[in-house]
């Protein structure tokens, strides 16, 4: 407004450029994905979810390391061994990262472990020290670990639960299938979505009818319940791995409908672009139209879909395997963690136990605050 | 309008159709059967005598028949071994693992299920309503983040684990009461004031937890729908009009931001009537959550098949009331429909 102002005052001659407005972007030439990339990182919370994704998923490989403790590796002297701090100072002198050795006993009164802790002895950490032996990526075998627990101490920093294993190195190694089982559900739900919603937009017709008639209904019905139902379809006799691939398909199966949509309104609306007429009329087959012209047009707000669908399918495995359907013990997750955490006594005198729903808190939002940057950054040209 | 409820009811039927399918199909996934597990238990132990027994209810349930042949009697359009009684029938069948029919196990707890959905229902509006309200008008005050603050709590928590923290803390400070659905001493009483009063006592912690990730995405919706309506030229041309606030907000913007606001609750019914499943199992309420766990453990597949069946009813028809509301509210819908067809 201040510039058609500036001429009702302004004595200089009036030339046309003034009238064009400020230049909508700094740079008119760069590329649509350098302006995405701009756009997001102007999203602060989704640049954050999305480096802490990116870090948690490459430190997948690397847990067995990271982790002090094994999976199931069971410590019967620390059974519910509350969390365990690190010290750097032992009586005002610097003596580098330590722990002090705790001692349980059982308090047949209130009926439960009580820890306490020797605070005359500091005992330092060890580094790039052998611990227990695991699989390096499944192949090598191998002790070496980033942090071990001191001889004749302990080194629980979240506790232990009720088998007397550690908490935090459960929670790492259990990330494993808790944040590949959403990419894997994301990954059905994608092959199907697409192939369904590609065909009903590419097809029309009936093709069209029966696959919106379908996603409706599979839209209306409550999924939680439906899962319940495949997965206590798995034989219990499976190994942890098979159950492990069972469950994520189950999770896909049901997520499909959102995304078939989106692919067949978005392929219907695309249609009818000139640039689609074009291709078609210099004789390019519907293959190349579809893979060449209308699928780049789309493949990033698919993305944007498929990140904000991700978290639906942590929280499904967790509540599957929170009731036992899910995946089993002897296997590691967040939801089987939290199987111990069912009661009213483990909120109340184990609290730690519950510690696997802060990395699921966290997750779930990330990819929220992902999903959402993503969304608004895939659309550059448009100013919001 | 008549027209238009009696259209909505039409469609129901194939979607039913379609559903009592699918779930007859998840529910015989699992190999064999209830009865054809516990005719191979009884034969490895060497129990003669329950064999006859188990066979005869095989016989009598149709489950030597073909799967197709099996769907058909269960839905009741079949002639079974003795005669036609399936859904349609009202004869929900027979449960193995608890030895009673259906309809007894589930009894009364269909309608406790019902009044624990209705009541998450109306959670979710009666709080996301003023508070997405709220959140829009003073957008970017500290009402607002307070609004998105829970909102990302009840999206991103695992609400089981929501509902065993409050539990926990609601006894603890507020003292609200602990599992079940109403006060021991009134479960064989007849209706009561007292009664509904601990009912509704009893129904505060699960409500807030299965509705609270409901709210979130509601108050999300419509702050987004009303900040729209509200940077609209005929906003502004009231303002300078000088009509004043409230009336300015509740004429016309609030309106048309109501719109999606109820028609989203339809699309929103399906998760509420999962999550009240799973809150059910962990607070152990007496609605069909639990015995719907135990009959997918045991495969007990009349009671399973039945319980999916009441919940997927359950969505259907909240569904179809939320389009009526929706027909009611805007005569738009009512006509485009009819123009259609």
């Amino acid at each position: 407004m201040s510039r058609a102002w500036k001429h009702q005052f302004d004595p200089e001659p009036w030339s046309p450029d003034d009238d064009a407005g400020p230049a909508s972007r700094l740079d008119p030439g760069a590329s649509a994905g350098r302006l995405m990339l701009r756009r997001f990182l102007r999203h602060r919370l989704a640049v954050l979810a999305a480096l802490f994704l990116g870090l948690s998923y490459l430190s997948l490989p690397f847990v067995d390391f990271l982790a002090p403790y094994g999976a199931n590796e069971r410590d019967v002297e620390h059974l519910y061994a509350p969390p365990q701090p690190i010290h750097l100072f032992h009586e005002g002198r610097f003596v580098g990262p330590f722990v002090y050795p705790t001692a349980g006993r059982a308090d047949l009164r209130e009926y439960r472990w009580r820890y306490e802790t020797d605070a005359t002895r500091p005992m330092p950490l060890g580094f790039f020290c052998p611990g227990a032996p695991y699989r390096f990526l499944g192949l090598v075998e191998t002790r070496l670990r980033l942090v071990c627990p001191p001889e004749g101490a302990t080194l629980h920093l979240l506790g232990t639960d009720r088998l007397g294993r550690d908490i935090l190195s459960r929670l790492a190694i259990g990330a494993q299938l808790s944040l590949t089982v959403g990419l894997l559900g994301i990954a059905v739900s994608f092959g199907i979505g697409v192939t369904l919603g590609g065909m009903a937009g590419y097809f029309g017709g009936r093709t069209d009818y029966a696959v919106q008639r379908l996603s409706e209904i599979l839209k209306s019905l409550p999924e939680l319940p439906l899962w319940l139902a495949l997965s206590a379809a798995v034989p219990a006799h499976w190994s942890p791995v098979a159950v492990f691939l069972c469950i994520s398909v189950i999770l896909g199966l049901l997520d499909w409908p959102g995304l078939a949509r989106a692919v067949r309104s978005r392929f219907l609306a695309l249609r009818e672009e000139d640039f689609v007429m074009a291709a078609e009329l210099m004789g390019a087959s519907p293959a190349r139209i579809i893979g060449r012209h209308l699928l780049p047009n789309f493949a990033s707000h698919l993305l944007a879909s498929a990140t904000l669908s991700i978290p639906a399918m942590i929280l499904g495995e967790t509540a599957l395997s929170f009731l036992g359907l899910g995946l089993r013990p002897p296997a590691t997750s967040w939801g089987v963690m939290l199987n111990d955490a069912q009661n009213l006594t483990a909120v109340e005198t184990y609290p730690w136990v519950s510690a696997p729903m802060i990395p699921v808190i966290l997750v779930v939002l990330s990819f929220n605050f992902l999903g959402d940057g993503l969304r608004d950054a895939l659309d550059p040209y448009h100013d919001s | 309008m008549l027209r238009f409820i009696l259209r909505r009811l039409l469609v129901m039927i194939p979607t039913l159709i379609v559903v009592s399918m699918l779930i007859f199909v998840v529910i015989n996934l699992p190999p064999g059967d209830f009865l054809s597990n516990q005719i191979a238990e009884l034969r490895a132990t060497g129990q003669e005598a329950g064999l006859a027994k188990a066979e005869f209810l095989r016989h009598e349930y149709a489950l030597d028949r073909p799967l197709p042949e099996q769907y058909l009697i269960w839905i009741g359009v079949w002639p079974g071994p003795s005669g036609f009684n399936g859904l349609l029938q009202g004869d929900l069948g027979w449960s193995f693992e608890f030895g009673k029919p259906v309809a007894e196990v589930v009894g009364e707890t269909l309608w406790f299920t019902v009044i624990l959905n209705f009541s998450a229902v109306l959670f979710v509006y009666l709080v996301s309503f003023p508070l997405g309200a709220l959140a829009a008008i003073r957008a970017n005050s500290w009402v607002d983040y307070l609004a998105a603050i829970v909102g990302y709590i009840g999206l991103a928590t695992p609400n089981f684990l929501l509902a065993l923290i409050l539990l926990y803390y609601g006894q603890r400070w507020l003292g609200l009461p602990i599992g079940g659905l109403m006060d021991p001493r009134y479960e064989n009483e007849p209706m009561s004031w007292a009664k509904v009063g601990s009912v509704l006592h009893h129904l505060i912690v699960p409500t807030i937890v299965i509705g609270l990730s409901g709210t979130a995405a509601m108050v999300r919706r419509l702050r987004a729908n009303l900040l729209d309506e509200l940077g609209k030229p005929y906003v502004v041309t009231a303002k300078a009009k000088g009509v004043p606030p409230v009336r300015r907000l509740t004429r016309y913007p609030l309106r048309m931001a109501l719109n999606p606001f109820v028609s989203d609750i339809g699309s929103l019914l399906p998760s509420l009537v999962s999550g009240s499943v799973l809150i059910s199992v962990v607070l152990s309420l007496p609605t069909i959550g639990p015995a719907l766990l135990e009959a997918l453990r045991a495969q007990d597949q009349f009671l399973a098949g039945f319980i999916l069946m009441f919940i997927s009813l359950l969505v259907l028809v909240g569904m179809l009331i939320s389009d009526i509301l929706l027909a009611l509210l805007d005569p738009r819908i009512r006509l485009s429909k009819r123009k259609r067809s």
